[in-house]
């Protein structure tokens, strides 16, 4: 178990994240963790429940509220992911994600400075070695391939090994210094993202690094339902191919999709978000229990 | 069988039909990637060691390994003859195999022995054994000059540094896995 001290801090870290979004006008929500069906991601593998499923994300049903009118909301709650353990990983995490209307990714890259800076001036820490001043990096995906990697994005994209160069030659590089923005993903792993109307070959989806750990995912929302749903197929696609058993599509997902115009959402992990402000290496510094000790 | 999210520090696998040991081990995942397991393996006959990084669907045959409990004999020039106290087979371990351990190892000293197919590729001695001292300056008494350890030669022909007080035919304790004195030991 983790130490009184380590519990006394991290409940300061989550209520001076609350503290911020009620400031900023969000409604805090809270939403059911089990769910009949999850929204299909190639590479996230969920838990099982009965014949339901353990949320990996809470985007589903935020999404659903922010289709119903709401301009601005936020969550902190449990998510949970199969096998994934590491020194950064947890199978149960604690996340942070944000919505709101009429924004884009760069509304939410500048929000997050703002995040970090009132946490940092609440808690009176700041990450180490790292200066959380304005304005932060901000480094295309294809820019940070030409920097750090031996081969371009397109060739990492066509051998598939994008995965592999990114963790091993780009990642150990950002967020050094100062935070990154990795930003304008390929439109192949746009994910929820919507693509840039400008340039459809890129996704507005970015990345926030620290130190070269990954905090968090956003994006400029996919609004298009049609698009979304051939979007799922290709991930459920994938799972497939991959052994696992698939489920069924998000159909009320979809179909209150089309009633958000324009929309902006992100996930922060809140346990790695715990390690960059308390200077931790590994995951199980940070949380009150790890799962080997339950 | 292992997949990939079986693999840990420390587990041993089969690969191109060699055993290998994990040294290394780090779960990434980049943002809505696949689950990638980066390693460093470790030859276990070879010690040679290269770094892979694996992903999830990939697949591991658990390296035929069995430690069994053993007897040394005796040995012959580069030829060390163990006993297997179960049943009494002998086998035959050749010297380089065993490494640093033949420091160490007298006669009838009971050893683990790492078995991978059927064959010898390494020798585990107990953490503590008791050597008999064959060579030792005399400790000039009297000599406060400082040095507080010297130099001395056990019944395997192995050297090591020593307190000043040990003398020829003391028997004393070595770490087998640092190689240093412990203890004198009193008969």
């Amino acid at each position: 178990m983790l130490e009184i001290s380590g519990l006394k801090r991290r409940a300061r870290l989550i209520q001076a994240i609350r503290h911020f979004f009620v400031l900023h006008g969000y409604l805090e929500v809270d939403t059911p963790v089990r769910l009949p069906c999850l929204l299909p991601e190639a590479y996230i593998e969920p838990e099982i429940s009965g014949n339901w499923y353990l949320q990996t994300s809470p985007e589903i049903c935020m999404k659903r509220i922010l289709a119903a009118g709401i301009p601005k909301i936020f969550q902190i709650c449990k998510c949970f992911r199969r096998h994934e353990r590491g020194n950064r990983h947890l199978p149960e995490l604690t996340m942070l994600e944000w919505y709101r209307r009429d924004s884009d990714y760069h509304d939410l890259m500048a929000e997050c400075e703002e995040l970090f800076l009132f946490l940092a001036n609440e808690l009176d820490m700041t990450p180490t070695n790292c200066n959380l001043d304005s304005p932060w990096q901000r480094l295309t995906v294809a820019e940070a391939f030409s920097l750090y990697a031996e081969i371009s994005l397109s060739e990492a994209l066509a051998s598939n090994f994008f995965d592999e160069i990114l963790v091993r030659d780009i990642e150990p590089h950002l967020g050094q210094k100062r935070p990154t923005f990795l930003y304008d993903y390929p439109a192949e792993l746009a994910s929820l993202s919507c693509l840039k109307s400008a340039d459809p070959a890129v996704a507005e989806r970015f990345e926030l690094y620290i130190n070269g750990l990954e905090l968090a995912n956003g994006f400029s929302e996919l609004t298009d339902p049609i698009e979304q749903r051939t979007r799922f197929e290709k991930e459920l696609k994938i799972a497939r191919s991959l052994g696992r058993a698939t489920q069924a599509m998000p159909e009320n997902f979809l179909r209150d999709l089309g009633q958000i115009d324009q929309a902006a959402g992100i996930a922060l992990g809140i346990d790695r978000l715990a390690m960059t402000f308390f200077g931790a290496e590994r995951i199980d510094e940070v949380v009150a229990f790890i799962p080997e000790e339950l | 069988m292992y997949s990939a999210s079986d693999l840990r520090k420390g587990l041993k696998i089969e690969i191109d039909g060699e055993p290998y040991v994990v040294v290394r081990f780090d779960f990434s995942k980049p943002g809505k990637g696949q689950a990638l397991y980066r390693t460093k393996m470790r030859n276990m006959v070879t010690g040679n060691a290269f770094e892979r990084t694996y992903r999830s669907n990939d697949k591991f045959k658990k390296a035929p390994l069995e430690e069994r409990s053993m007897q040394f004999l005796y040995s012959q020039g580069e030829e060390y003859n163990f006993m297997d106290t179960k049943t009494y087979d002998q086998i035959v371990i050749m010297k380089d195999q065993i490494g640093d351990q033949v420091n160490f190892l007298v006669d009838n000293m009971e050893v683990d022995v790492l078995m991978f197919n059927d064959n010898p590729i390494g020798v585990t001695l107990p953490n503590f054994v008791n050597l008999e001292v064959t060579r030792a300056d005399p400790w000039a008494k009297g000599d406060t000059s400082g040095t507080d350890t010297k130099p001395v030669t056990v019944e395997t022909g192995y050297e090591l540094q020593v307190p000043p007080f040990i003398d020829e035919g003391d028997k004393i304790q070595i770490d087998t896995r640092s190689g240093e004195y412990m203890t004198r030991v009193k008969e």
